[in-house]
C-alpha cells in the first residue's frame, strides 16, 4: 500500500538532528514506556501477528503518520487492532477507565515470567517447504510494481529497478499474506542494487541491499 | 509538548491528552484482564535497563580479540550471539556485516523501525525518524556527515534496508593503537552508533565519551 511509512528516498524531510548517544534516554516520556509495554503485552495474547501490527500503524493518513511521533503511531495501531479484533469497543476507548467493558472471550494475559520467556524465545519467521527457490545467486531480478492495496514490504524506491541476487535467505513468512492472517512461506532473497540504478549517476560508490520475497521479483536475465 | 519545558514545574503541569489517553487505555486493558500491570513493568524494565547496546559492544569486542568467535559470528550471527546469552525478540535472524578498509556498512529500516533488539536494545529516536529513514538509502554519505563521520572518498557504502525479519549489526573496524587492549577495555570504544554504522568506533583518545 502507499502510505506515509514508505519513506526511502523521500525528499525534504529535513535534518536528522540526532541526540548525542550518551544523553539519549530509551524513552522520552512515561506514556511512551506504557505504549511500548502495552503493545508487547497485548501482542502476547496471540490475536495478531507482527505484520498485522505493522499494517495497523501504516493504515493512517500519510501526513498524520509522518507528523505523529513514533509511539503515537504505535498507539494508533494498537487501538485499531484492539477494536478490530473485538477486544475492546470504540465506545470503551472513548470512555473513562472507570467503566469496565465486556470481554467476549477469555484470554490469558501472561504474567511477568511468561512474558520474559516469550521475549527471550522470540518468534522465528522461517517456514518449511519442499519447493525450490526460483532465483539463484548472481541472477538479475526486476522488482515488480506493487499491486497490493494491503501491507507489503517492497519499498517503492526499489520498484521497477533491476538488482542482483546476492544471497538466498530461505523460506520466510510472507508479510503480504501474514498481514491478512494467512501464514504462508515464500523464498526470501538479498538483492543488491547500485546507487546509480536506484537514484542517479552521482550515487556511485553506494550499494543498497534489500531483502525481497520471490513474489516481488521477476527474472531479468543473467 | 510536555517535555519541552520540564525544567522546574513538571509536577504541577496537567497531563497531556496523550498521557490521559494512554492511562485510560492501560486501565481499561487491566480491568478487562487483557494485560497485567506487573507484566508491563517487567517489559519496560527489560528494555530500559537490561537489553541494550552494551550487549552489542560485548559481541564486537569479542570479535576483535577472538578470531574463532569472529569467524562463527560472520557465519551464523544468531547462534554466535546466543552463545553469549543474547537471544530473543527482534534478533531471531541476525546477521553481522563487517566494515573493512574499502567498505562501510550502514543499517536502516525505511518502512518502519526494524532493529536488532537483542544486541542493541530499542532504537534511538533518530533511527525511527523520517529524515533518517528517507535519506539513509538515497544519500548515505550526507547522512554520515550529519553524524560527523567522514569516509574515504573511494570507499563503498553498503546500506542495509531491513525489510524482512533479518536484523543487521555492523562490525566496526578495530581502532588503531589498541593492539594490547583487553576485550573489556575495547568494549568502551564500541558506541551504539558504530554498530548501526553512522559512526566509526571511538579512538583510544575518545574512550571516555560513552560515560558522559
Amino acid at each position: 500500500m502507499k502510505g506515509g511509512h514508505d519513506l526511502g528516498g523521500q525528499l525534504e524531510m529535513g535534518p536528522i538532528n540526532p541526540e548525542p548517544e550518551s544523553q539519549e534516554p530509551v524513552f522520552h516520556a512515561d506514556w511512551e514506556r506504557r505504549v511500548f509495554a502495552l503493545t508487547l503485552a497485548t501482542g502476547m495474547l496471540g490475536k495478531w501477528n507482527i505484520d498485522e501490527s505493522r499494517h495497523a500503524r501504516e493504515r493512517q493518513d500519510p501526513l498524520a503518520y509522518v507528523q505523529n511521533s513514533y509511539y503515537e503511531n504505535w498507539l494508533e495501531g494498537l487501538e485499531k487492532l484492539l477494536v478490530e479484533k473485538g477486544l475492546v469497543s470504540i465506545e470503551e476507548l472513548g470512555l473513562t477507565a472507570n467503566t469496565p467493558g465486556q470481554t467476549t472471550e477469555s484470554l490469558l494475559a501472561p504474567n511477568p515470567q511468561i512474558a520474559q520467556e516469550i521475549l527471550s524465545f522470540g518468534a522465528h519467521s522461517i517456514i518449511k517447504t519442499d519447493n525450490e527457490p526460483l532465483f539463484g545467486n548472481g541472477d538479475s531480478v526486476l522488482v515488480r510494481a506493487s499491486q497490493t492495496a494491503g501491507h507489503t514490504r517492497v519499498p517503492k524506491y526499489a520498484q521497477g529497478v533491476i538488482g542482483t541476487v546476492v544471497a538466498k535467505l530461505g523460506c520466510h513468512s510472507f508479510p503480504d499474506s501474514n498481514a491478512l492472517g494467512v501464514h504462508e512461506g515464500k523464498f526470501l532473497y538479498r538483492v543488491a542494487f547500485s546507487g546509480v540504478d536506484l537514484w542517479d549517476h552521482s550515487s556511485t560508490q553506494t550499494e543498497v541491499l534489500i531483502d525481497l520475497w520471490e513474489p516481488y521479483l521477476d527474472g531479468a536475465g543473467n | 509538548m510536555p517535555h519541552d519545558h520540564h525544567h522546574n514545574h513538571e509536577h504541577t503541569e496537567p497531563p497531556s491528552d496523550l498521557e490521559l489517553r494512554v492511562k485510560a487505555l492501560e486501565s481499561l486493558l487491566v480491568e478487562k484482564g487483557l494485560v497485567k500491570t506487573e507484566t508491563l513493568n517487567a517489559i519496560i524494565e527489560t528494555y530500559e535497563h537490561k537489553v541494550g547496546p552494551r550487549n552489542g559492544a560485548h559481541v564486537v569486542a569479542k570479535a576483535w580479540t577472538d578470531p574463532g568467535f569472529k569467524q562463527a559470528l560472520i557465519k551464523d550471527a544468531t547462534e554466535a550471539v546466543a552463545s553469549l546469552g543474547y537471544c530473543g525478540r527482534q534478533g531471531e535472524h541476525l546477521e553481522v556485516v563487517e566494515n573493512t578498509n574499502d567498505t562501510h556498512n550502514l543499517v536502516v529500516c525505511t518502512l518502519c523501525s526494524c532493529y536488532p533488539w537483542t544486541v542493541l536494545g530499542l532504537p534511538p529516536a533518530w533511527y525511527k525518524s523520517a529524515p533518517y529513514r528517507s535519506r539513509a538509502v538515497s544519500d548515505p554519505r550526507a547522512v554520515l556527515k550529519e553524524f560527523g563521520t567522514q569516509l574515504d572518498e573511494k570507499s563503498v557504502i553498503r546500506v542495509w534496508d531491513s525489510t524482512s525479519e533479518m536484523r543487521y549489526l555492523v562490525l566496526p573496524q578495530r581502532p588503531q593503537g589498541t593492539e594490547n587492549w583487553s576485550e573489556q577495555d575495547l568494549q568502551q570504544l564500541v558506541s551504539r552508533n558504530s554498530m548501526i554504522g553512522v559512526e566509526l568506533a571511538r579512538s583510544p583518545e575518545q574512550k571516555g565519551e560513552g560515560d558522559k
